[in-house]
């Protein structure tokens, strides 16, 4: 029995969640008793392999097969892997490629799946925390059957560091290239544009509290009247309100002003990581529990509709109405 | 061509909120379609009025209630739906990702279409996972986080041309082969509101109850791994400082606050 770590790479560097699943891993193959094994699948597998090697790592194992990550791939390599180490755990990363292979993983080798851990524990059986209702509870799941799959989120585990003596060996996967029904063609950058929000020092940012899209005219003012630049999170994208390059958050872009004005964003993870890096976060919000105030250093807990028009006094702007 | 497309009923939890042992308390839930599932019904939607002869196949598992829900997939274009549920369903807390993906699995195989759309995630348990396993209980091809679908190609060549959204605004773009599975993310659309004649429309369409029998199915199947053994609000770990007052009173001490960050002038 092994706790298999499997690493998450794109265009040539690993992910920064790969050194965090290290962590994860070894504090599990501590509780059972057992070894860890990292695992890199496809890209430039021996830097890779070099660069995994972190203490607490028994063994880094490296498939070579293409350059980008191929979900059919990555199921065949995950497989024969984990069965040729007896993996009881299989830990991947909650990551967007993660999303596209390990429940496939789970389901193909008859394996129990749980996703989105925040934090893991092991007695008897497998214990997963994991959040539920958008952030509102958590959950602790008692996992009765192994072997597990389970993925977990990014920025709950610190990195490995230092250098392991893990033995680094290659791993050969006979890809049946037949059952590779999908072909990645290429990447794109999206969101460009006339702004770059990641250079701006004042960023006034606005959620779903706006409640509509005309109310935007708000915000727009308060960011005149006050030089700051405009940003959002995901939801007002997703409505077509803002252009994608106005996105911050994990699918948008990481920013770190000097200031962030989150109004009427409830902070979900994938926003915070988008802006944790700021130096001051002050966070609007009708809601006292709201989580974006565990990472925020001012709060106010009131209406945006009452708030912002006389923030925009203050600076000598005039609120228009909405 | 059939597209199938997979909605749950999710139940979002109130600002104020009490737990009772594992689970919230049910005035405190409000239910409605996950927000994921709209896009997913508006893509197979659009699909339907750019092809000739599209069909479109909305199949949940919930139990009655989830009637209301599943309608306004109907009301906003589906053709027709079909609801899984069982009393041995019903005592379960907490479906394992196995069991969803067996008991859509046995509907996919009755219905048989080209294309099955299903959201990312659902807002209550928020697994991510359902799709993709599917796929795979199929032997169907996938592709998971997607924002962006080229119509022509899934209608006229069995291809589907898919950009998943990766993070950090890149995109990748794929090429799938058909029948697929594919996880729709939010953004890729614009979601519908439905009109009073689709509401009106939807109250004729079919909503086919199927049971484990039916599905041909025993109740072994719905035995979940998972058991749910605490539930409890997260520490707060807020170290913010707090500005109170009213709104002129707090927005003229944040006013202090930026000014004296330095990001705006007097």
């Amino acid at each position: 029995m092994t706790v298999l770590a499997v690493a998450d790479h794109r265009r040539g560097a690993l992910r920064d969640v790969s050194f965090e699943l290290l962590t994860a891993g070894r504090e599990l193959a501590d509780a059972a008793g057992t070894d860890l094994h990292a695992a890199v699948v496809s890209g430039d597998t021996e830097s890779f392999a070099d660069d995994l090697n972190r203490e607490g790592v028994d063994h880094v194992h490296a498939v070579e097969h293409g350059e980008e990550f191929n979900h059919d791939v990555y199921v065949q390599a995950v497989e024969a892997l984990a069965e040729d180490l007896d993996a009881e755990f299989v830990l991947v990363p909650n990551s967007v490629n993660g999303l596209d292979y390990a429940p496939a993983v789970a389901t193909r080798t008859g394996r129990t799946y749980v996703s989105d851990a925040i934090d893991l524990a092991h007695n008897d059986t497998l214990e997963v925390t994991r959040e539920m209702y958008g952030s509102k509870v958590e959950t602790t799941v008692e996992v009765a059957d192994g072997p597990y799959v389970v993925s977990i989120r990014g920025a709950e585990w610190p990195a490995a560091e230092g250098v392991g003596d893990a033995e680094v060996s290659t791993f050969d996967v006979d890809v049946d290239e037949d059952a590779v029904g999908s072909t990645v063609n290429g990447f794109e950058e999206v969101g460009g544009g006339d702004v770059d929000i990641a250079d701006a020092n004042f960023l006034v940012s606005i959620g779903r509290g706006i409640e509509e899209e005309e109310n935007l005219e708000l915000i727009e003012a308060l960011a005149e009247t006050t030089g700051a630049t405009l940003s959002s999170s995901r939801p007002i994208v997703d409505n077509g309100w803002l252009p994608k390059n106005r996105q911050v958050g994990q699918s948008g872009k990481q920013v770190t002003p000097d200031v962030y004005l989150a109004i009427g964003i409830s902070g979900a993870v994938q926003h915070v990581a988008g802006m944790k890096g700021a130096d001051t976060i002050i966070a609007i919000n009708t809601d006292p529990n709201a989580p974006i105030y565990d990472i925020a250093d001012y709060g106010i807990v009131g209406d945006l509709f009452d708030v912002v028009p006389a923030l925009i006094e203050e600076f000598g702007g005039e609120p228009p109405s909405v | 061509m059939k597209v199938l497309v997979t909605v749950k009923e999710v139940a979002a939890v109130e600002d104020d909120f009490e737990i009772s042992g594992t689970e919230i308390g049910s005035t405190y839930l409000d239910y409605d379609l996950n927000e994921w599932d709209d896009y997913a019904v508006e893509e197979g939607v659009q699909l339907a009025e750019a092809g000739d002869d599209v069909e479109v196949v909305a199949v949940t598992i919930g139990p009655e209630r989830s009637e209301e829900t599943i309608r306004m997939a109907l009301a906003k274009g589906a053709d027709r739906a079909v609801r899984v549920w069982d009393d041995a369903i019903e005592d379960v807390e907490l479906l394992d990702v196995e069991t969803k993906a067996q008991l859509l699995g046995a509907v996919v195989e009755e219905e048989d279409p080209d294309l099955v759309l299903s959201g990312v995630q659902a807002n209550d348990d928020s697994f991510g996972a359902t799709g993709v396993a599917l796929a795979e209980e199929l032997g169907f091809q996938w592709a998971a986080v997607v924002n962006d679908l080229d119509t022509e190609t899934v209608l006229d060549e069995g291809v589907a041309s898919v950009r998943r959204e990766l993070e950090g605004g890149v995109e990748e773009l794929t090429d799938v082969q058909l029948p697929a599975v594919l996880t729709i993310q939010t953004g890729i659309n614009e979601p519908r509101y439905a009109s009073l004649r689709g509401i009106r429309q939807a109250q004729s369409k079919e909503i086919a109850p199927k049971s484990l029998d039916d599905l041909g199915l025993d109740a072994g199947v719905v035995e979940s791994s998972l058991d749910v053994t605490a539930m409890y609000e997260p520490e707060t770990e807020s170290d913010a400082e707090y500005i109170e007052g009213d709104a002129g009173e707090q927005a003229g001490q944040l006013a202090d606050v930026l000014r004296d960050k330095g990001v705006v002038g007097e």
